[in-house]
């Protein structure tokens, strides 16, 4: 444990002097995190303003708030695993991995919570200027502030299991672009990134929630603008951490395979 | 008898690869009916190395070294047969294993691009679980006898290969492995550099009594790092023994150089002439015949010097590789 807790840390040290020696990359890196929620919201800002100052459940200001705290949950559970490990095995780095006496996932989640403790203040600030702008109405009750953490906790843990799970595709095809886009596609429509669940048609909520798409956005982001009961929150909480489980069993398993299929084509 | 750090028997490696002849109507057949060929890498080889020894790993491109040292480092399964690294089953990478072994890959880096390589050093420090005070004891040796210095601060990008090199090396070596896989770690260095890589397996070796595995196109390395070597070519293994053993088995030709005061002389009667200028003429004779031959020129003509040598390690490389091929 220890170990893995000085593993983390030096991680933490290695990425940030990484993430420093692109400063430039790493700024338009986040113009294009603020930019893609901003235009769902000016769209959304149209059409909701245009049919009278709501669309369904939804106002105006709440659309605002909707996609500013979207925009944070996005930011702290995004990965970029698919594209890494794709090129890991490619170029067959990932043999370096495999001679480690550590499970190269732990490097993974510690470099991806280290770049975002940096880049995080940063999307804070901005949301907080987006806010204003935008005239968003958000004011949970303190319960919800209390779910909302470890909910957004949980909702980056089962993206990133899932995700990287879903990298491991790069040990048995050579080109897992298709399978990325498919998955981005399902997400951005199934996650609420495009438009809040609710105001989707049912059979597609439905879907969004027997996936684990709800769970790892729109979930914290309805907790944060206290859309749930308390008794709902905390289901919520409880699908998440099912999850979890799943993920950390999915990951397991097909890590496992990986390398076996790894093994066969060589190295 | 001490129980051999390397134990290898009867390993075998198949790849499965898809086939595929040139032209779109073999594309467009592809879509349907992919055809696989077997293709075995490594075909059944055994030898065993014991603690501390420096053996060399030799065969052409394609001969399955690189294949034998990944699966005896843990990163590929074998498709059959069986091998021990400090006793452990190396493709179970069972964790006190791996805390003892390393894999240096010429062609490979493990070291991350964009930052100083003293980063990359610190992020195996903590994988490794290496004490402090060990970490800098090793670090320090490591940056003494390979000349890191000046290097440790500059990112791994600036370096230039052979720098590189010299710090993929430092980094894997920080555990203080006991068991070393080197693949071509002098690949595309010049000389001086080679030699200094060279030098300093020498005496990482006798330092800490690591067991060394190493293959190498540079036959150089061969000659000064390893007495016994293990040759195999398409798979299959074709020689294990010293490596003088290997010249005296695969050669039945001697050179003799000779200097003579007489430009003009017609040395054809005594062997075949090789090359002659200005005096000096390179012969090649048969092994059983090298003393009486060297007596003739020695009677017969106005000789100021002459060395009677075994034809050149790459020679009898070739050769060997050229008598096994299919």
């Amino acid at each position: 444990m220890k170990g893995l807790v000085e593993l983390y840390a030096q991680q933490f040290r290695t990425t940030i002097a990484m993430m420093f020696q692109y400063r430039a990359s790493l700024f338009i890196w986040m113009i294009g995190q603020v930019l893609e929620p901003l235009v769902y919201l000016i769209v959304w800002t149209i059409v909701s303003n245009s049919s009278g100052g709501s669309v369904g459940s939804y106002t105006t200001q709440e659309f605002a708030a909707y996609f500013i705290v979207l925009m944070l949950v996005n930011q702290v559970t995004y990965t970029w695993i698919m594209y890494d490990f794709e090129y890991r095995v490619r170029e067959g780095t990932l043999s370096f991995a495999l001679l480690k006496p550590v499970h190269p996932i732990h490097s993974d989640i510690a470099d991806n919570l280290s770049s975002k403790l940096i880049t995080l203040p940063i999307m804070i600030v901005i949301a907080v200027g987006l806010a204003l702008a935008f005239h968003a109405s958000i004011s949970p009750p303190l319960w919800a502030i209390g779910v909302f953490i470890p909910a957004l906790l949980l909702a980056f843990l089962v993206r990133f299991l899932i995700e990287w799970s879903l990298a491991q595709a790069a040990f048995w095809t050579t080109r897992v672009s298709a399978l990325n886009q498919t998955y981005f596609m399902l997400m951005l429509f199934l996650s609420g990134q495009m438009a809040p669940l609710a105001l989707l048609p049912h059979p597609v909520q439905v879907v969004a929630a027997v996936l684990p798409f709800r769970w790892v956005i729109s979930f914290p982001v309805e907790v944060l603008l206290g859309q749930h009961t308390p008794a709902e929150a905390l289901t919520g909480l409880g699908i998440q951490v099912a999850w979890l489980i799943a993920g950390i069993i999915l990951v397991r398993f097909v890590w496992r395979a990986g390398i076996r299929a790894y093994s066969a084509v060589g190295a | 008898m001490k129980s051999p750090a390397i134990h290898v028997q009867d390993l075998r490696k198949v790849y499965t690869v898809s086939h595929q002849e040139a032209g779109t109507a073999a594309a467009l057949g592809s879509l349907v009916h992919r055809r696989r060929v077997d293709i075995a890498a490594v075909d059944g080889i055994s030898f065993d190395l014991a603690p501390g020894e420096i053996v060399g790993f030799l065969g052409p491109n394609g001969a399955g070294k690189t294949t034998t040292l990944k699966m005896l480092s843990g990163v590929l399964h074998p498709t059959i047969g069986e091998a021990t690294v400090l006793g452990y089953v190396p493709w179970k990478r069972d964790k006190p294993f791996l805390r003892q072994i390393t894999l240096v890959m010429g062609q490979r880096n493990q070291l991350v691009w964009d930052i100083p390589a003293l980063h990359s050093f610190e992020l195996n420090r903590a994988i490794y679980h290496i004490p402090p005070d060990d970490y800098r004891r090793m670090l320090g040796e490591l940056t003494e006898l390979l000349e890191l210095e000046p290097l440790l601060h500059k990112p791994v990008r600036n370096l230039s290969l052979g720098e590189r090199m010299k710090c993929e090396i430092a980094a894997a070596l920080l555990h203080r492995p006991s068991v070393v896989f080197l693949d071509e770690p002098t690949i595309g260095l010049d000389v001086t550099m080679q030699r200094r890589i060279r030098t300093f397996i020498t005496e990482y070796n006798r330092r800490f009594g690591a067991t060394v595995l190493l293959t190498s196109h540079y036959m150089a390395d061969v000659e000064a790092l390893c007495k016994r070597i293990v040759v195999i070519h398409h798979g299959k293994l074709l020689f294990d023994g010293d490596l003088a053993v290997l010249v005296q088995k695969f050669t039945a030709h001697k050179t003799i150089e000779v200097q003579i005061g007489d430009c003009q002389a017609d040395l054809n009667k005594y062997g075949e002439v090789v090359s002659c200028a200005d005096g000096h003429f390179t012969l090649r004779v048969p092994k059983a015949e090298t003393a009486r031959i060297t007596e003739r020129l020695l009677a017969d003509l106005p000789v100021i010097d002459l060395l009677v040598e075994d034809p050149p390690i790459e020679e009898v490389i070739e050769m060997v590789f050229a008598q096994e091929s299919p």
